[in-house]
């Protein structure tokens, strides 16, 4: 057991440790309310005085990204994206793991493989693919993010689809319900905690992506999502606008944390098991 | 079972498959296809055989970018794996609140790296530029950067995977050794490290790939600046397609490459985690 003394230490390195975790946060929150010309000046005073510049980098910074439009793009891909992966996926892992057969077998290994290829390796045929079949919209989006996002699920739902029995869903068959209705009443409940795995995974993953959504989507249509603005600010030539760039910031964490904050718990332990199984 | 499930392909497997064959079947093979040929749209490529890897080996911006990404796979590797594993002893030493430690350790991995990016560039040159220097003025600034980016990111990340592996280390071990007159020390040496290997294992290929893998971080923090000094492969990969007119089959070339050294670094997981169960 240790002894006081040693907690005493013990608390005193966390609590440093937190605070320099939490200081880059802190930093950009406090610069956020600062005038442009300080942030570069001096980046480290506090907001006070000639620096404070109340809301002003918030007006500018939302105005000029159009921020509540790329939150809503993103939150409607993100949302989406997800909901098509776990119902589609699942339901293909299902058939693929019950059905027995080389095309089966066969697919496994294809979704299995997809895993280990960089997205590079696809991104410019990919990209040409998806204009050429007017895919550059966000429901366009909802159908690439499946077919991304599939690897992984299925990866991850067929190793759990196998270790559970066939009886339950037998059963159900033999007592008159027709495959669909057994999935959904039957087997999907039972995946429920492998299912909030992969909806975590794949919204943390989907939420943050900005190469597929840059690339398919591109910086000229009303479509942006957050990463792809928070870019288009920053990368784009010209005098930068710093106090915008860190309300935008700010804005960008702000409902990550929250979630983050809300649903913790599901969120670590679903992140540990992505980490083991993947 | 088989038989009433087997009839029903359409709709249980056919949604994911064309998704998956638009987004990576189609895409993967005729990118396989191109890197061997002379193309600027996907539609007038040339068979020009390995003309595009011979230029890809010759080429000093993909040569650089490799070795830079392997300094930062390396470094990064080892910081995030030692401050980590430091971290999670920390936590596990059953004090009080280390719940909201843990929280706030892995709260930066949550944040996607085009905004990790763009923080740490802010932070940076905001220290920088009290000795009038920015970033982009030296390549070391750029590298150090990117560790710091990482090793913010990844911590509190992989830490996680080392409470979760130290949790499982049999408090009876731990009180024998106590017994047996065993240091702090010792028990981390002999007792904790060889028995989370699975764990240390984990974490290392997680992080490798990853850092390996490496491109919002890069992009935003210092877009491979000065030069090409500080570009990582898949931002030298993204260059070559989108930013040079008449290198597409270099770019599908180096991805390739990339592609086959990722790939084996996976394969030499598998084989790693493999042979470890098989052990125990």
């Amino acid at each position: 057991m240790s002894t006081p003394k040693a907690n005493k230490i013990y608390y005193t390195i966390l609590t440093i440790l937190v605070l320099l975790f939490i200081s880059p946060i802190l930093f950009v929150i406090m610069n956020s309310f600062k005038g442009q010309f300080f942030i570069s000046d001096a980046p480290f005073a506090l907001p006070i005085g000639d620096y404070f510049a109340g809301t002003t980098n918030y007006v500018k910074g939302i105005e000029k990204t159009n921020f509540f439009r790329a939150f809503g793009i993103s939150t409607f891909i993100t949302v989406f994206s997800v909901g098509a992966i776990i119902i589609f996926t699942s339901m293909t892992s299902w058939y693929i793991t019950r059905v027995k057969n080389k095309l089966t077998s066969f697919l496994y290994y294809m979704f299995v493989f997809s895993m280990i290829v960089p997205f590079q390796m696809v991104m410019f045929t990919m990209s040409k693919l998806a204009d050429t079949l007017y895919l550059n919209n966000p429901i366009g989006m909802v159908v690439l993010y499946l077919g991304f996002g599939s690897g992984l699920s299925v990866f991850m739902f067929s190793g759990f689809l196998k270790s559970i029995p066939l009886e339950i869903e037998e059963a159900a068959l033999i007592d008159g319900c027709t495959p669909l209705v057994t999935f959904f009443q039957i087997v999907l409940p039972i995946l429920k905690p492998t299912t909030i795995t992969i909806a975590i995974l794949n919204a943390m993953w989907i939420w943050n992506d900005y190469l597929l959504p840059y690339l398919v989507i591109g910086v000229s249509t009303d479509y942006k999502t957050i990463p792809v603005t928070v870019q288009f600010l920053m990368g784009s030539y010209g005098a930068k606008d710093y106090g915008a760039l860190m309300a935008l910031l700010v804005l960008s964490v702000t409902p990550i944390i929250i979630f983050y904050l809300l649903c913790q718990k599901y969120i670590i332990a679903g992140v540990v098991a992505g980490a083991v199984k993947g | 079972m088989e038989k009433y499930l087997k009839k029903q392909f359409a709709i249980f497997a056919l949604p994911t498959i064309l998704a998956f064959a638009l987004a990576f079947g189609i895409p993967f093979l005729t990118g396989l296809y191109l890197s061997f040929c002379e193309f600027t749209t996907v539609t007038n490529a040339k068979f020009v055989g390995l003309d595009n890897y011979r230029q890809v080996f010759s080429d000093p911006n993909f040569i650089n970018a490799f070795w830079f990404t392997v300094k930062v796979m390396l470094v990064s590797v080892l910081t995030v794996n030692i401050f980590a594993f430091l971290l999670a002893l920390l936590l596990t030493q059953k004090l009080k609140g280390t719940n909201l430690f843990r929280t706030v350790f892995f709260m930066p991995n949550l944040i996607g790296g085009i905004v990790l990016g763009y923080i740490w560039q802010s932070i940076i040159n905001g220290i920088l530029v009290n000795f009038d220097m920015t970033m982009l003025m030296d390549s070391s600034y750029g590298f150090w950067g990117l560790i710091m980016v990482v090793n913010w990111q990844y911590i509190g990340y992989i830490m996680i995977i080392y409470i979760a592996g130290l949790q499982n280390v049999s408090t009876s071990v731990l009180e024998a050794a106590d017994i047996d007159g065993a240091t702090s020390l010792q028990k981390v040496f002999r007792i904790k490290l060889p028995l989370i290997m699975t764990s240390i294992t984990i974490a290392l290929f997680l992080t490798i790939a990853n850092s390996f893998k490496m491109f919002d971080q890069n992009l935003a923090l210092t877009n491979g600046g000065p030069g090409n000094q500080t570009s990582m492969l898949a931002l030298d990969i993204y260059n070559t397609f989108y930013d040079t007119i008449g290198f597409e089959g270099v770019g599908q070339a180096k991805a390739t490459i990339f592609f086959i050294v990722v790939a084996a670094i996976a394969v030499v997981q598998v084989f790693i985690t493999r042979r470890k169960e098989v052990e125990n």
